[in-house]
């Protein structure tokens, strides 16, 4: 496949960025998106050119970091995969891709692709736990006895990756998604009881003050999550805000 | 924290744009079936009983607090939506230079600013050209007359005019003056009598191209402007429920798979019958003086 790519190109932080145009060619259908950067990356080194800093660690959709805005969407055009399990038989000979970093003010660009996502790690801090008695006698978590569908529930909550592409796709670029998911998973089980009107108060208000926009319920969120979380988690999120914030 | 987190926080902002917007939903229901009346019937009957709805809507103390409740929400409506507006577009400073938005959202989620700004122009015209008129201009307003036919001695037939009031119709002549819009004094003696309709009914139809001789306005290209205005504001109005609604539900947390579709299927009637029932008025208001 011979493909043209368009891909943003930023030095540093303060740099100011644009658009690069790079043709390349021999591309296979088989090849990972992230494999077609590399081949990408060995021919700018080759000739001497900086390679497109992107952020990758497992290429099996399992770390989230492979953050890209691809054709318009987070992650490309395939539905329920990261950008390292898209692959390029998803794309003809001939296209024009254009690749870009996720947009938020909350995740600044550190260089060309790559994002920093350490906002979603400050509002795990501020309430994405559970205390647990760690003085040598832990409870068993498999003692406690928990109806089957709120253990499934919690579990699809908890396959959240924190990739960020819900707050890439978003218009508003809100990470309500991802902190629902991360409130869910905790506010469904007897475990995460004990913090859970602080915890849903803090990460919210850790949320907003990262400067994450606000959801307007568009579902592009949804859509584009490689794991499937579901709006039905913003909602039980709105639940537990609306309980909180009467009974505290 | 509780207390400022009711109004700073961007869910609590949001659970005040759902409660304001369901609010307004209701308050759509009840304009649309009291005005439905204007569109079936244009004769005399339908004036009458028009006129008589219209001063029970100005008079009755729940509908009072109602509407203040209704003023109240637009305004929350307003400023929250902006507000909300502002952050999120400062929440990403830089565009995609290629975003295929259409696929993951519906167009009318993505510009629900856009589409209310527009209904608030639309309120904004809607209420300078009805409810500043009626209510607070200074100018005078058009009473209810019923025109009868008697007999006099000679069996001549004779037309009178009679104020149509609250109480019993009151002969329409020079000893009477008309003060502060609808009270009806005796001239000589300076004593109210009596507390006229207004006639909302004939505003509304010369307003949007009938019976344009007894008011002189407006002129028909006016009244084809305003038609084609307000059925195009009940198409944005349309818009903003085919999302809003059941985006309501669920920022106010109801979203469970075994309602959801019921939800939904509502919203989407919702948002085609409400706009749809408005628009029938002026269109067929001016329709049919073609
Ligand atoms: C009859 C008039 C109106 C009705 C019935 C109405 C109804 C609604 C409803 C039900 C929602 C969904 C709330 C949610 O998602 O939680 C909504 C959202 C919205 N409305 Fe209105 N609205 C009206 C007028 C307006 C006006 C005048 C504006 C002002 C500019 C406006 C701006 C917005 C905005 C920006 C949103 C999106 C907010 C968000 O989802 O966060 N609306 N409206
Ligand atoms: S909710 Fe989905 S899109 Fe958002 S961070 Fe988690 S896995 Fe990624
Ligand atoms: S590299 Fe780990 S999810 Fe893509």
């Amino acid at each position: 496949m011979k493909l043209t790519l368009k891909i943003w190109r930023q030095k540093g932080p303060e740099e100011k960025g644009k658009i690069v145009t790079y043709p390349i060619d021999n591309i296979d259908g088989d090849m990972s998106f992230l494999e077609m950067m590399d081949v990408l990356n060995v021919e700018l080194v080759k000739k001497g050119e900086s390679p497109v800093a992107f952020d990758h660690d497992c290429r099996e959709g399992i770390c989230g970091s492979c953050s890209m805005y691809i054709d318009g969407e987070a992650h490309g055009p395939d539905r329920g995969v990261t950008t390292c399990q898209l692959h390029m038989r998803k794309f003809k000979d001939g296209d024009t891709i254009y690749i870009e970093p996720w947009r938020a003010k909350a995740f600044p660009i550190i260089k060309d692709l790559v994002v920093d996502r350490s906002s979603f790690d400050r509002i795990m801090n501020a309430g994405g736990y559970i205390s647990v008695n760690t003085s040598g006698n832990t409870i068993d978590a498999n003692a406690t006895p928990i109806p089957k569908e709120d253990a499934d529930k919690a579990f699809e909550a908890a396959t959240c990756i924190g990739c960020g592409a819900c707050v890439a796709s978003c218009k508003n670029a809100s990470a309500m998604l991802f902190v629902s998911a991360k409130v869910s998973q905790l506010a469904l089980l007897p475990q995460g009881q004990v913090e859970a009107k602080d915890r849903v108060l803090k990460m919210v208000e850790a949320m907003d003050e990262e400067g994450f926009g606000n959801c307007t319920n568009t579902g592009a969120c949804e859509v584009e999550c490689p794991k499937g979380i579901s709006l039905e988690n913003i909602a039980r999120m709105n639940r537990e805000y609306l309980k909180a914030m009467v009974k505290k | 924290m509780s207390k400022s987190a009711l109004l700073k926080s961007s869910l609590a902002k949001k659970y005040w744009m759902a409660l304001t917007g369901l609010f307004l939903c209701t308050f759509l229901v009840g304009h649309l079936l009291g005005n439905l009346q204007l569109a079936f019937d244009a004769g005399e009957d339908g004036r009458k009983a028009f006129n008589e709805y219209a001063y029970f809507m100005a008079h009755n103390p729940m509908i009072k607090i109602l509407s203040y409740l209704t003023y109240i929400s637009i305004l929350f409506h307003t400023i929250d939506g902006i507000l909300l507006t502002i952050k999120n577009k400062k929440s990403r400073p830089i565009g995609y230079a290629k975003n295929n938005a259409n696929a993951n959202s519906s167009s009318s989620s993505r510009n629900m600013a856009l589409l209310g700004s527009l209904i608030l122009i639309f309120i904004v015209t809607h209420m300078a050209n009805f409810w500043y008129k009626a209510k607070i201009s200074s100018e005078s307003f058009p009473l209810h007359i019923i025109k009868i036919d008697v007999k006099d001695q000679m069996g001549q037939s004779q037309n009178i005019d009679l104020y149509h009031t609250k109480t019993s119709p009151i002969p329409k002549t020079d000893d009477i003056v008309v003060k502060n819009k609808t009270e009806l004094y005796d001239k000589m003696a300076n004593v109210k009598i009596a507390e006229g309709y207004k006639d909302l009914h004939s505003l509304v139809f010369a307003f949007f191209g009938q019976d344009k001789s007894k008011y002189g306005f407006p002129k028909n290209e006016q009244a084809l402007f305003y038609t084609l205005f307000y059925v195009l504001s009940m198409c944005v109005l349309c818009f903003h429920l085919w999302h809003g609604f059941a985006s309501a539900f669920q920022t106010v947390g109801v979203n469970h798979s075994s309602y959801n579709t019921i939800i939904k299927s509502t919203g989407k009637l919702f948002a085609i019958l409400i706009p749809l029932g408005f628009a029938i008025i002026p269109l067929m208001i001016f329709l049919n003086q073609i």
